[in-house]
């Protein structure tokens, strides 16, 4: 792997830049691997990333039906974000969130981590009060967040328009360390430092077919052949049923369309993440200065991974009034991804009834904030066979046992 | 935007004045069911890729409850049937099926179907 650093920049600068080279390696798939991770986005990525980095395992494939990155990784609106109010959540998105904050340097690719704050307004006395105890909880966690009054809200963010007519700003739950990402950096920085351990990434090799033998997984069909594995990892967001369904078993989830838009870009105008629960929009300006707009969930199972209009029009309709500027600004690309939706709004990192079968899904309409966070849990717990303490309480179990992790206060609706 | 025709009161209702009621014909859990059974009840749905059959409320037409089978992956309607049915009627299944066979069962219907070919 060629080390990224000004020196190379500039030795390249001098010969027209002929000297890079691929940033990872796409070979045919071998006969056998010790792991198989199924999803080439953030989360199969990362999983795999950490499986060697953490546990020394790099005799591992990831394999990936379309393009590396191109589902949800390349589909969200790249909110990094940590302000949750269980336990067990806060830990895991603050694990990922401080994963971020050192990533660039660890893969030695810049992946644009922007820790420029994130409000979260309160537009009714219900959210007041919810926020005020996401802030004491996340006190208790080590989560640095605090709540503010409308004023500093003002001070943060003067474009908005606090005194809107259905719900002025009464107050924010403020996040000073969170922000944003580039999505695809992401994937291509950890895809990097994946090849890099020797780890082989294969595009365009769906999955058809999972095989056990004796209650183990023992290997998967492909379009590129019968590739053999000691343990699986099922990674694909939206699709995950359809794989456990090859397995032989039901996830406790439901896959729906989010969509999200994006502006023509403008000057710099927005310098911190907003999100508005109860107008239900949330917005950031991307580097570029592109107004980034995230959008709502369709209500009822779908594979289509595209938008609806009166989804917009909701959207728009609601930053519209906090953002009055906006309605002079012309919408460039909207989009759609499927995100699988769990019961109680938090992931699934599990065993399952599959032995060396693992499975890490559930993250919703949220997961790219957790992408480093959730890779690492993953792998302990497939390098393990257990979970570890982030992992533990994220469990298919649950369901059963009723040990749901409720966050549909703090990620019901937006992320 | 989806368009169902109501078998209750006979419109043909937009999306938004619709709202949705989840997988149909799952029967309720009851009090001796294990912790297996329940948690099925719950929290296991289908979520097919391909036809669903879904329970869809008029919320803001008639208010009354219908069933509806629909592609998950082209958002082709195939019709809507009365709440009051353990199952699909099996006119509606033939008529999937003969959909299914002419066209795929995944990625038919480039064009979202926003009129119900079929009212059962």
């Amino acid at each position: 792997m060629d080390r990224y650093s000004v020196f190379a920049l500039a030795r390249e600068a001098i010969r027209n830049h002929r000297g890079w080279n691929r940033a990872w390696e796409s070979p045919a798939p071998d006969r056998h691997y010790d792991v198989i991770v199924v999803g080439a986005g953030g989360h199969g990525l990362a999983t795999a990333y950490y499986l060697g980095k953490n546990h020394g395992i790099t005799n591992v494939a990831i394999l990936e039906k379309g393009w590396l990155g191109g589902g949800n990784t390349g589909r969200n609106t790249t909110i990094i974000r940590s302000n949750y109010l269980q336990d067990a959540s806060a830990a895991i998105y603050e694990k990922s969130r401080s994963l971020y904050e050192t990533l660039s340097q660890d893969l030695n690719y810049n992946v644009m981590f922007s820790p420029r704050g994130l409000l979260n307004l309160a537009q009714t006395h219900h959210e007041v009060r919810g926020y005020r105890r996401i802030m004491s909880a996340n006190g208790l966690q080590g989560v640095a967040t605090s709540y503010l009054e409308p004023d500093a809200v003002r001070k943060l963010c003067p474009v908005m328009n606090l005194n809107g007519p259905r719900y002025p700003v009464l107050g924010a739950l403020w996040q000073p360390r969170a922000g944003t990402a580039r999505h695809d950096a992401v994937a291509w920085a950890l895809a990097r430092g994946c090849s890099a351990m020797g780890m082989h990434i294969i595009e365009t090799c769906p999955v058809i077919g999972i095989r056990s033998a004796d209650g183990a997984v023992s290997g998967v069909e492909t379009t590129k052949g019968l590739i053999g594995c000691n343990k699986l990892a099922l990674v694909a967001a939206g699709h995950s049923g359809t794989l456990a369904e090859m397995a032989g078993f039901r996830l406790p989830i439901e896959s729906v369309a989010l969509q999200a838009l994006v502006s023509e870009p403008v000057k710099p105008c927005l310098d911190v993440v907003v999100m508005a629960n109860t107008v239900h929009g949330y917005i950031s300006q991307s580097d570029k200065g592109e107004m980034v707009i995230g959008g709502g969930a369709d209500q009822y199972v779908n594979y289509t991974q595209r938008g609806s209009f009166q989804h917009i029009e909701e959207t728009v309709r609601a930053l519209i009034e906090m953002f009055p500027f906006l309605s002079n600004l012309t919408m460039l690309r909207q989009w759609g991804g499927i995100v699988d939706m769990t019961g109680d709004r938090s992931p699934i990192l599990s065993k399952t009834p599959v032995d060396n079968i693992f499975v890490n899904c559930g993250w919703g309409t949220g997961g790219f904030k957790a992408i480093p966070g959730s890779g690492w849990a993953m792998s302990e717990l497939v390098a393990k066979g257990e979970p570890g303490t982030l992992a533990a309480p994220f469990s298919l179990n649950r369901f059963r046992e009723g040990m749901y992790v409720d966050e549909n206060l703090a990620a019901g609706v937006a992320h | 935007m989806l368009r169902l025709r109501c078998p209750v009161c006979g419109m043909l209702a937009e999306e938004t004045e619709l709202h949705a009621g989840g997988e149909a014909h799952i029967v309720r859990a009851t009090a001796g069911d294990s912790d297996a059974e329940f948690e099925a009840y719950m929290f296991l749905r289908k979520n097919v890729k391909g036809v669903v059959f879904e329970r869809w409320l008029h919320q803001y037409g008639c208010g009354k409850w219908f069933h509806a089978a629909r592609n998950s992956t082209s958002h082709q309607i195939y019709g809507t049937y009365p709440a009051q049915s353990a199952e699909p009627p099996a006119a509606l299944l033939e008529t999937i099926a003969a959909a299914v066979s002419d066209s795929g069962i995944t990625e038919s219907g480039a064009s979202a179907a926003d009129e119900s070919t079929n009212d059962s």
